[in-house]
């Protein structure tokens, strides 16, 4: 969070030497919140007043790195309770737990299960994150078997789970390229944890599910210790606390700028869980709600696909919907005689339609009119896509060039727009396309006409 | 250490309380949070969220195969499809009278009595019922619903800039509720109660359907349209502080996602698993951005999120 310039000016002097060469303390102030000048530029600033400004300047949740040079996993660092308030930067990282109590053969299946997995959506590939690897055995020799199985198979990151400080070096000492999270640091074990995590310039999991307090006080200890790089674990496993404790974490930091749960968190929604279902219900809820690190006990391509979408609606920069370049697109191979259907440059919009268009075997022109990335519906609302838009796409993109007839198809949506449109563009005939874009199929067979 | 200080907000307005059901029938009350949706250490939320399962006075003929497995034949009465919603657990219906759609059947008022009348005395369970989404002729169909009703106090919707004023009078002379339903825009959600407040309507009677996206389908639209209405309503004002209602199931099984049994992609998984967590997820992220009634489809989905509401209260 940036300091602003009545804040710094409290650390100042007020003596208004001019040694910064600007007139006033207040006016220095001011530039230095700008980021036009660095407060170093001040010669009479106290050694405390500095540590103060540094500290409060540094942003309220750390933004925690871990993974390799395959895949690297960025969170924390948010800047807001709502993502319409500005936007949620770094989408939490889901990852999947792997027991070393497990067969090597199970293992390895899973690894390569959860490491080969990608699905599309909008453009863009999904992958999940990573392993949290679990001591499950007690067994150092097992632990270490499974870890490597993990490494080799598999470039995604890793959380590494154990009670053990002396197992736990190990296993981070075989992970250190990863950059392993090491999971986690108790009341019991949190001073040899830490050394590890030093050592290996590691981030270390802080865990105490028995209230917030100890949590602070165990997140205090690490620091104290020279952990910079700090993960909370509050225990939250069941909706009973998960937004109430997870809301609180956040606000605190935010709000009080308060350090010791200045953290990203990290949560195991399905620890409780009696089925797939129950488990996706709390992963869900966490993604929205301010988990940074979400670990679940299974995977299957059904739970992840889903989780995985949710993350990137919940984690879309509200302010710039991800959109298409305005312009005339062709969908399957059309000829002069195919159907011109028009929509909105929402990406969704425009996959949807896009897609259906393509399923229904009919090849078409697809205008896509600018609507600063609005739905069709929304769009409409805002009066970004009207009569007098579509008409402009039309001769902008000149359309009546490639085809041979004068029919434009719209969006059921916003059949009202018409009469206007066909007022807008004399001698065209304007269609009433589907309401859905699921139905432009059975709409291209019964009902189209140009 | 010292306690931590809980960092609460001083909220000056809070969730209007909603009632549904009277005259011998079940009743439920939803809303009246004074804070945030299960943040619990700063105020209260006094009556949790409500689960209404949809049906319809119509077979459908466009639901996936998992759905119409688990209904069977109930789908072929809407008595019937009722009685077996109460059995899966529904805290209230929404009656979707899908055959007075114009592209539908087409039928009217007589159908819509009729309909009404056998859902109606099948379950004891708070009603809401909904037209086919064609202003006019929701108009007809709610109507005659209304009047069937009189003095149970059934929801009624869906009213639109177009046709709030006569859903309006009919709420207003047979004690029934509104839902105002406006496209994922905060300020026209706002415009409607204060169109529905205007004719007269009690603010108390009224229930906003903010539209819904499906996850992956505008979710975060809605998700993030919930959230402002419900701070702005928490900040005192009181034309965005009715409960709020949404149709998670409707939306979902719409999608590809839950449609396709096909040419599916690898990736996407087992298709009757994928439906029904795609169905839970867009359930769940509305609640925590602040759902009071979620309408879904399937019994199992039902099963879940009541199973998740259990352990948050």
């Amino acid at each position: 969070m940036a300091l602003t310039g009545i804040e710094i000016y409290k650390y100042l002097p007020k003596t208004n030497c001019k040694k910064c060469n600007f007139p006033t303390c207040l006016a220095f102030a001011m530039k230095v919140a700008a980021r036009v000048v660095d407060i170093t530029a001040c010669p009479d600033l106290s050694a405390q007043s500095k540590a103060a400004l540094e500290s409060a300047g540094r942003p309220p949740i750390r933004l925690v790195k871990f993974g390799g040079d395959t895949h690297k996993v960025e969170v924390g660092n948010e800047t807001v309770m709502f993502r319409h308030e500005k936007t949620f930067y770094h989408p939490p990282a889901i990852m999947v737990r792997i027991k070393d109590t497990a067969s090597k053969e199970d293992i390895a299946k899973l690894v390569d299960e959860v490491g080969g997995y990608q699905v599309e959506r909008v453009g863009m590939k999904l992958t999940m994150d990573g392993f949290a690897v679990e001591n499950a055995s007690k067994d150092q020799a097992r632990f270490l078997e499974a870890v490597e199985t993990v490494l080799a198979k598999s470039g995604l990151a890793v959380a590494l789970m154990s009670d053990n400080p002396a197992t736990m070096d190990a296993a981070v000492a075989k992970a250190a390229a990863r950059k392993p999270v090491v999971y986690a640091a108790t009341k019991e074990n949190w001073s040899g944890m830490a050394d590890i995590a030093k050592k290996h310039s590691c981030p270390l999991v802080v865990r105490d599910s028995s209230g917030l307090e100890n949590l602070v006080a165990l997140s205090e200890k690490v620091a104290q210790a020279g952990i910079e790089d700090i993960i909370l674990d509050p225990g939250v496993d069941s909706f009973k606390s998960s937004i109430d404790s997870l809301t609180e974490i956040r606000r605190l930091a935010l709000k009080k700028n308060f350090r010791p749960l200045g953290f990203p968190v990290m949560t195991f929604p399905g620890v409780q869980a009696k089925t797939t279902e129950e488990e996706a219900a709390l992963a869900a809820e966490q993604i929205s709600k301010y988990s940074s690190v979400v670990v679940l006990e299974h995977f299957s391509p059904a739970l992840a696909y889903p989780l995985l979408t949710l993350r990137l609606n919940i984690y879309t920069d509200p302010q710039k919907p991800i959109q298409m370049a305005a312009g005339i697109y062709e969908v399957g191979a059309p000829k002069p005689d195919s159907p011109l259907c028009i929509t909105t440059n929402f990406s969704l919009t425009y996959f949807s339609v896009a897609g259906e268009i393509e399923a229904s075997g009919v090849p078409s022109w697809l205008l896509i009119c600018d609507t600063e990335g609005l739905s069709v519906l929304t769009a409409w609302a805002a009066g970004k896509f009207d009569a007098e838009r579509i008409a402009k796409a039309v001769k902008q993109f000149n359309v009546a060039d490639k085809i041979s007839h004068k029919s434009i198809v719209l969006p059921g949506k916003v059949a009202v727009l018409r009469g206007e449109l066909e007022e807008e563009l004399s001698g065209w005939k304007v269609l009433v396309g589907p309401m859905e874009a699921m139905d432009v199929g059975g709409y291209f067979k019964k009902t189209w006409k140009p | 250490m010292a306690p931590l200080e809980a960092p609460v907000e001083k909220w000056t307005g809070k969730i209007r309380e909603l009632k549904l059901g009277s005259g011998g029938r079940k009743t439920i009350t939803v809303g009246g949070g004074t804070t945030l949706p299960f943040v619990k250490f700063e105020g209260a939320q006094p009556h949790r969220p409500a689960i209404a399962i949809e049906v319809q006075d119509k077979e459908p003929t466009d639901w996936s195969e998992f759905l119409v497995s688990a209904w069977g034949d109930a789908l072929k009465n809407p008595g019937a499809w009722a009685k077996k919603a109460a059995e899966f657990g529904a805290d209230l219906l929404y009656i979707r009278l899908a055959s007075a759609h114009p592209e539908a059947s087409n039928t009217g008022a007589a159908q819509a009595k009729k309909s009404a009348s056998e859902v109606l005395s099948a379950v004891d369970l708070p009603v809401i019922f909904v037209g086919p989404d064609v202003a006019e002729k929701d108009n007809e169909v709610l109507v005659a619903v209304s009047d069937v009703a009189k003095g149970q106090r059934v929801g009624l919707g869906n009213c639109v800039e177009k046709n709030y004023k006569t859903i309006a009078a009919t709420c207003m002379a047979d004690g029934h509720v509104a839902i105002a339903k406006t496209p994922i825009e905060i300020n026209l959600a706002k415009q409607l109660n204060i169109l529905l407040s205007d004719v007269g309507l009690s603010p108390d009677s009224i229930l906003m359907d903010p539209t819904t996206g499906a996850l992956g389908y505008g979710l975060e639209y809605t998700y993030s349209v919930m959230e402002r209405l419900r701070l702005a309503a928490l900040m005192g004002d009181g034309m965005t502080s009715m409960p709020m209602i949404c149709t998670a199931g409707e939306e979902s099984w719409r999608q590809k996602e839950s449609k396709a049994t096909l040419d599916v992609p690898q990736a996407w998984g087992d298709n009757q698993e994928r439906s029904l967590i795609w169905e839970n997820v867009t359930a769940i992220s509305l609640l925590a951005a602040g759902a009071d009634i979620l309408v879904l489809r399937h019994p199992k989905t039902v099963v879940t999120v009541k199973a998740a509401l259990d352990k948050s209260f």
